[in-house]
């Protein structure tokens, strides 16, 4: 018999509405799975009593026949949206204790759609990372994991974990420069960043302001659709939101994607990449090939000056975003002598190493005297990024590439904690992306020989998420990947 | 541009953080390290070039200029590691 967990969010709305199951019983097994499954790691704070009391109302609504369109559906938040009266803390020991007063847009929209919280999940501390090893709360364990301890990715490494090893429906993700698609593929489920502007960045806590975007991380394309249509919509409270219409995003999955050009950037097949990483890349390009895509090279030139530029506009913003962690108004206090002795005690110890280098970073790519030449100059090149991929685009409509340039890797390992960069490569698919607004989704295709999940990812236009999930489901159907 | 013990000191209190005296070697060399690769960026031609500061291309959005919020002391001050008297207390600032 299949579990109720097993369930994507599609089939569990249909068992609701049918009656064959209520959303307490559907959340009481998510629950058990949640407590069964802590030694992953993947919740810093859980909400079992809220988490029923939501469902109780929604199984009241379903009798009533005014259910919602995620009515009793229960998902994992990442712990850098702000929940109204639940902990939240960013992962980090300067927001210790912090309690919001209010809800973030995203998760409001969510609670109206009738969907109940689980709880918090684990994520690298303010999103600055690649693998959740940055947590104050400690790593998140990847569920694919054998006999060694393998990472979850990030910096939404709980949410994917959790997705993957079916303690929650699905989750909350946010993506910088590539957050929500690197753990994705890492731990074999599917998430998207939409385009820069399509949901409202009020109540996450800022990384950088130019570059966050929330999505949702989930079992397969068609619950990215249906979340994603939720978490979508213009609001006054972020100045950056798009005013544009929201598509209902499940429309276009199964649609034909005869015609359709895919474009094969050159740049990302760099000498060296892993064979098996590139073999599935061939493998998704000849599936979409077969029904009647056609195949397009092209150039994306850039591509190499991408990371350094998001390693200066990164940090630069987020040493202003950080700023505000000042111990006077909420979170961590430590005490000192006068007013920057309580500032300095309060953020040396409240921030972590990964978090205290880029403020630095950026604090010294901001000063005077330097920002012309790290700075604008960073700034320079997005756009020269951005313009690679509005030229690209003339002769594609998506384009198809590898999420990441590895798999998942153990944690604690040795080259990426003596050398930042090191991490920061393996961004390397991600984040021009993210500094060009695109929207991008990463599916899994397949098992690496050693047993672990890779990933592609499908960037498409800006607001044209319709073409990306066009070709994801796709891919999807013809991949035929075995969920954990 | 090599950033010496100095910069970092002086990034430090600018950031204000607090890198121990033994570290700051250390902060110095990484400093470098990843300054030396963000200075790739200088091999690109980027003289007529403007500055993307962001991808979002609609303008800012006005609202009327009305009091629209507020009337909320208690949430406001509901996280405040010290507050008194409808106040957040901060160290004497003056002596």
């Amino acid at each position: 018999m299949t579990k109720l967990t097993d369930l994507t969010i599609a089939e569990a709305l249909k068992g609701l509405k049918n009656r064959e199951f209520s959303a307490v019983e559907l959340t009481k097994e998510y629950i058990g799975a949640m407590e069964e499954k802590r030694g992953l790691n993947a919740y810093v704070t859980e909400t079992p009593e809220a988490a029923l009391k939501q469902a109780e109302a929604s199984d009241e609504k379903y009798r009533r026949g005014d259910n919602a369109s995620l009515e009793g559906i229960p998902l994992g938040i990442k712990d850098l949206f702000c929940t109204r009266g639940v902990k939240s803390t960013a992962c980090s020991r300067i927001l210790d204790g912090f309690v919001p007063q209010y809800e973030s847009t995203v998760t409001q929209k969510l609670l109206d759609a009738g969907a109940c919280f689980l709880g918090k999940l684990n994520m690298d501390e303010f999103a600055m990372g690649g693998s959740n090893e940055t947590s104050c709360f400690g790593p998140v364990v990847n569920p694919w994991s054998k006999d060694v301890k393998l990472v979850a990715g990030g910096s939404s490494g709980g949410s994917a974990a959790a997705v993957s090893a079916k303690m929650c429906a699905a989750a909350t993700g946010t993506d910088t420069g590539g957050s929500i698609r690197q753990p994705s593929a890492f731990c074999g489920v599917t998430g998207i960043k939409p385009t820069y502007g399509r949901c409202s960045r009020y109540g996450i806590m800022a990384f950088a302001s130019s570059l966050d975007q929330a999505g949702p991380i989930a079992k397969d394309v068609r619950d990215c659709a249906l979340l994603l249509k939720v978490m979508s919509g213009y609001d006054v409270k972020d100045s950056t939101s798009a005013n544009v219409d929201v598509p209902d995003f499940e429309s276009f999955l199964g649609q034909t994607i005869k015609g359709l050009k895919i474009g094969v950037p050159a740049e990302y097949r760099p000498e060296g990449l892993n064979k098996e990483i590139a073999s599935y890349w061939d493998k998704g390009l000849e599936m979409l090939k077969a029904r009647g895509a056609e195949i397009v090279d092209i150039s994306l030139p850039h591509t190499k000056y991408a990371l350094p530029a998001y390693y200066i506009i990164a940090p630069a913003e987020a040493s202003s975003n950080l700023a505000r962690y000042d111990g006077l108004r909420y979170g961590l206090r430590v005490s000192g002598k006068h007013l920057d002795d309580m500032y300095i005690n309060t953020r040396t110890e409240g921030f972590g190493k990964e978090v205290k280098r880029r403020i630095m970073i950026g604090t010294y790519v901001l000063s005077a005297g330097y920002y012309d030449a790290y700075y604008l100059k960073a700034q320079k090149v997005r756009r020269l990024i951005r313009d690679d991929f509005k030229k690209a685009f003339e002769k594609c409509d998506v384009i198809l590439t590898p999420t990441s340039p590895v798999t998942a890797f153990p944690i604690g390992d040795k080259s990426m904690q003596e050398n930042p960069i090191n991490m920061y490569l393996n961004d390397i698919f991600t984040v021009s992306v993210s500094l060009a607004g695109l929207p991008a989704m990463s599916l899994p295709i397949g098992l690496s020989t050693d047993g672990l999940p890779l990933g592609l990812q499908v960037i498409g236009k800006p607001f044209d998420e319709a073409a990306v999930f066009k070709t994801a489901s796709a891919l999807e159907a013809d991949a035929e990947f075995g969920r954990k | 541009m090599a950033v010496d013990q100095e910069t970092v000191k002086r990034v430090a209190f600018l950031s204000r953080l607090k890198v121990d005296e033994d570290k700051i070697p250390a902060t110095e060399n990484e400093f470098n390290k990843i300054l030396k690769w963000v200075e790739q960026l200088n091999e690109v031609d980027t003289d007529h070039v403007e500055p993307l500061v962001s991808v979002n291309e609609n303008t800012l959005v006005c609202r009327d200029d009305v009091v629209n919020d507020g009337e909320m002391p208690d949430k406001i001050l509901a996280n405040a590691p010290q507050s008194e008297f409808g106040y957040f207390v901060v160290p004497k600032v003056v002596e």
